[in-house]
């Protein structure tokens, strides 16, 4: 397999730092608003930062949201941070009234109340057992997440004034609540291996 | 807090003009230590856990932020890198996000026009708005001083943390310009008293001397902190502080 990566443009990302990040991990990442590429590119990022509603409406605008939709349907390799995992969801209560992508059986909720919110920080993954996800410390960034999904997915928790969703994936689909592209060595090994793992 | 297992975060902080690293002392003598690039891998290698970037003359010289040293920072980086400086708008915000930044600061245009605040915290989220409170001790209380110290307005830092925090900030990076670059301790009596009013995270600045400090500041509220002056000056490593701090019990990411 080649190291080409199209990143989808959603208007609101730290497209540098996916970029910088994906580079470490041997990538060759190009970022794209053309619905066309994501539907036939050999892997494709959803990046992070934006808010639920901001991020859609850019999505649907170029009609990226169908391209991702029968993508993610097709099991093609995807990779999904932060904000992007939570696209998959069907709602969000960060922006009432929008729909997500609609992917993944779950909606997005606030983090349950008890700690910080905003969660800015590192959080330890509790990931065991096989799987592209190892243990280790994540970089978050997130006040919301989603609150389950379909058993079709592998789902790795952390905690925050209890636990929620840190991650999901399925094949050469991975979707991160945390930012792997912020989470210095450990974060650059896993963006390998899902590179690897396409 | 309970339940919480973030660790705690050790935040550098360049202050940079004109494509270079310098710092002062309470906002004044400002000399040069470096190159942004160099002292961001050099951080970056040491296990530092995010970085704060922050173009202290963009302001007063009513320009942009200079993206080609956020370009430059990002390439050096693992860690997530917050920008600020002479961030006034929308498309301020995401040419920064697009040249390298996670999150963006934002200190006197946040005062003069507060709804911006809520303006790219709806577009890019809270978590992406961190308001940097420059504070003064001034008549029993804190003022807030914005234009790199200069300029007085008509806010105490407790007051205007817990407006921004109303507003969409995701994160106060609070400074004291009493303690800046003087290595005499945090100003542990502000950091208790913002962090106590607001329930979003507060990074406490200004008078970092030693990994003592650092507890003190974590034991009145803060969630991270940031110093400058002695790690560029190689008083200690980030390394040596956070094994201190884990040392001393806290949850540190090693």
């Amino acid at each position: 397999m080649n190291d080409r990566v199209v990143i989808v443009s959603t208007g609101t990302a730290n497209v540098a730092s996916m970029i910088a990040g994906l580079r470490r991990a041997g990538a060759s990442p190009e970022r794209t608003a053309d619905p066309d590429r994501v539907a036939v590119a050999d892997r494709v990022v959803v990046p992070g930062v934006g808010t639920f509603a901001a991020a859609m409406q850019h999505l649907r605008a170029s009609g990226m949201d169908d391209a991702l939709r029968e993508r993610v349907r097709a099991g093609r390799p995807v990779l999904a941070v932060c904000l992007g995992l939570q696209l998959l969801g069907k709602t969000s209560e960060e922006s009432p009234g929008e729909r997500g992508l609609g992917i993944v059986d779950g909606c997005v909720i606030r983090l349950p109340p008890g700690a910080r919110v905003p969660q800015l920080g590192w959080n330890e993954v509790a990931a065991d057992g096989p799987g592209l996800v190892r243990r280790g410390h994540a970089y978050f960034a997130n006040s919301f997440c989603l609150d389950r999904c379909d058993a079709s997915w592998r789902v790795v928790y952390a905690d925050h004034g209890g636990p929620f969703i840190a991650a999901l994936e399925r094949d050469a689909q991975l979707a991160c609540q945390f930012h792997p592209e912020l989470s210095g060595a450990w974060g650059v090994q896993l963006l390998s291996r899902w590179m690897a793992a396409c | 807090m309970d339940g919480c297992v973030l660790t705690r975060r050790i935040i550098p902080c360049l202050d940079t003009s004109n494509g270079r690293v310098i710092k002062g002392r309470q906002f004044r003598n400002l000399r040069d230590v470096g190159h942004p690039a160099d002292l961001a891998q050099r951080y970056d290698a040491e296990g530092a856990d995010e970085l704060v970037l922050l173009d202290i003359t963009a302001t007063r010289d009513e320009r942009g932020h200079a993206a080609d040293t956020v370009r430059m920072v990002r390439d050096q980086l693992t860690i997530p890198l917050t920008v600020g400086g002479g961030v006034r708008t929308v498309a301020d915000a995401e040419l920064l996000l697009d040249s390298g930044a996670d999150k963006v600061a934002i200190n006197s245009a946040a005062v003069v026009t507060p709804d911006l605040v809520a303006i790219l915290a709806n577009r890019f989220g809270r978590q992406c708005v961190v308001v940097a409170i420059d504070a003064l001790r001034t008549e029993g209380t804190w003022a807030v001083r914005t234009r790199a110290g200069s300029s007085a307005v008509p806010w105490t830092a407790t007051a205007w943390a817990v407006k921004a925090a109303d507003l969409g900030a995701g994160e106060i990076l609070l400074t004291s310009i009493d303690r800046d670059g003087t290595r005499d301790g945090f100003d542990i009596e502000l950091l208790a008293a913002v962090s106590k009013a607001v329930s979003i995270p507060v990074i406490a600045s200004g008078g970092a001397r030693s990994a003592v400090d650092f507890v003190a500041a974590f034991d009145a509220g803060a969630d991270a902190v940031l110093a400058a002056s002695m790690f560029h000056d190689r008083d200690t490593t980030v390394g040596e502080v956070k094994r201190y701090l884990a040392g001393c019990g806290m949850e540190m990411r090693l």
